[in-house]
């Protein structure tokens, strides 16, 4: 397979992930119980994509000794709790990461 | 200004925070395929077809170490399978339109924007025109990801990897999540997933961590909200 072939299916396969559900569900098909049940869909996602990156390394072991960015991340999500302001997350975890790596 | 305009332009201002870091993950998406070998042409290529940080990431990685067309094809199949999610939530409020629309949505629903319009389709409910938050959303993503891919290319690697900027991207989907600390049963369900991704990135193959995790957890969800209702009854 040519590499353009390759990116091709690739970016087919991405394209119908995200469209299919789109294309085939009816809003009929909603109720409170199922929309209850997909309120928690960022939940049940977005950890398993923070928690990896976050506790481990490049080589895909568990790092949690001399991991800068463990607390890094409890000082984002403390200041994430108390101000509910996406940049400052982002910029406080990003801080205290350079504080810790750079200055201590 | 046309209420389609209005949603457009709230989607565009409501994914704005969320593109600092994609600016520093597009610049070393760029860095990396040249470094790999990929010609300009394709890598520009790449983030138009595929339009997906994750899936090109993983591409890469895969493509460099001479995995087979299956096994990118598969994994890459697996770390997008998490838009079936996105789709699912959605959906309810997309499906009264044309196909036309429904296909040009799709191509722009990525994380950042799903996070966003799905909160502004909750609270605007009744309006019709609100996709347009969703397309604002998504082409203000596309465009900086297109350019940003362009900047890595050229410039090669302006941003010093000593920085750790990678990092912003688990603290974009943290300040995505921080309405859902204070709840108990999202707490629940935001360990069990993060704990099943993290035990789980070694053992479960294609890359499929994220989507088993997600699966397991909603499960869990499912199961609580269904035990909280009975209790309050």
């Amino acid at each position: 397979m040519s590499n353009l072939a390759l990116i091709i299916y690739c970016g087919l396969i991405t394209f119908l992930t995200r469209f299919s559900m789109i294309a085939l569900l009816k809003k009929e098909m909603f109720n409170d119980r199922i929309r209850e049940v997909l309120s928690y869909v960022p939940s049940a996602i977005f950890p398993a994509i923070i928690f990896p990156a976050i506790f481990l390394d490049n080589a895909g072991s568990i790092e949690i000794e001399n991991n800068p960015k463990i607390l890094a991340a409890i000082i984002a999500m403390a200041v994430g709790i108390f101000t509910r302001n996406i940049i400052a997350t982002i910029f406080s975890g990003l801080a205290s990461y350079w504080f810790i790596i750079f200055i201590v | 200004m046309s209420n389609k305009s209005k949603n457009f332009f709230k989607g565009i201002k409501d994914t704005s925070p969320l593109m600092i870091p994609v600016i520093p993950f597009g610049i070393i998406f760029g860095v990396l395929a040249i470094d790999l070998g990929l010609t300009p042409l394709m890598t520009i290529a790449m983030s138009i077809i595929i339009f997906g940080g994750a899936s090109q990431i993983i591409f890469l990685q895969l493509f460099s170490a001479g995995a087979s067309s299956l096994v990118i094809l598969s994994s890459v199949g697996a770390v997008n399978s998490r838009h079936l999610l996105y789709g699912t939530v959605l959906s309810e409020h997309l499906s009264d339109l044309n196909l036309t629309w429904k296909i040009i949505v799709s191509y722009l629903l990525v994380d950042q924007a799903f996070a966003v319009s799905n909160d502004h389709f909750k609270k605007n409910r009744e309006d019709k025109d609100k996709y347009f938050h969703l397309i604002g959303g998504g082409l203000n993503c596309w465009t900086i990801w297109q350019i940003t891919t362009i900047i890595g290319i050229y410039l090669g690697s302006i941003i010093p990897e000593k920085l750790g900027l990678t990092f912003a991207i688990p603290l974009t989907f943290l300040a995505l999540l921080v309405n859902d600390f204070r709840k108990l049963i999202n707490v629940i369900v935001i360990i069990v997933s993060g704990s099943i991704a993290t035990l789980g990135y070694q053992i479960i193959p294609f890359k499929a961590y994220v989507i088993v995790a997600a699966a397991i957890s909603l499960l869990i969800a499912f199961i609580l909200t269904k035990f909280t209702k009975k209790n309050n009854e």
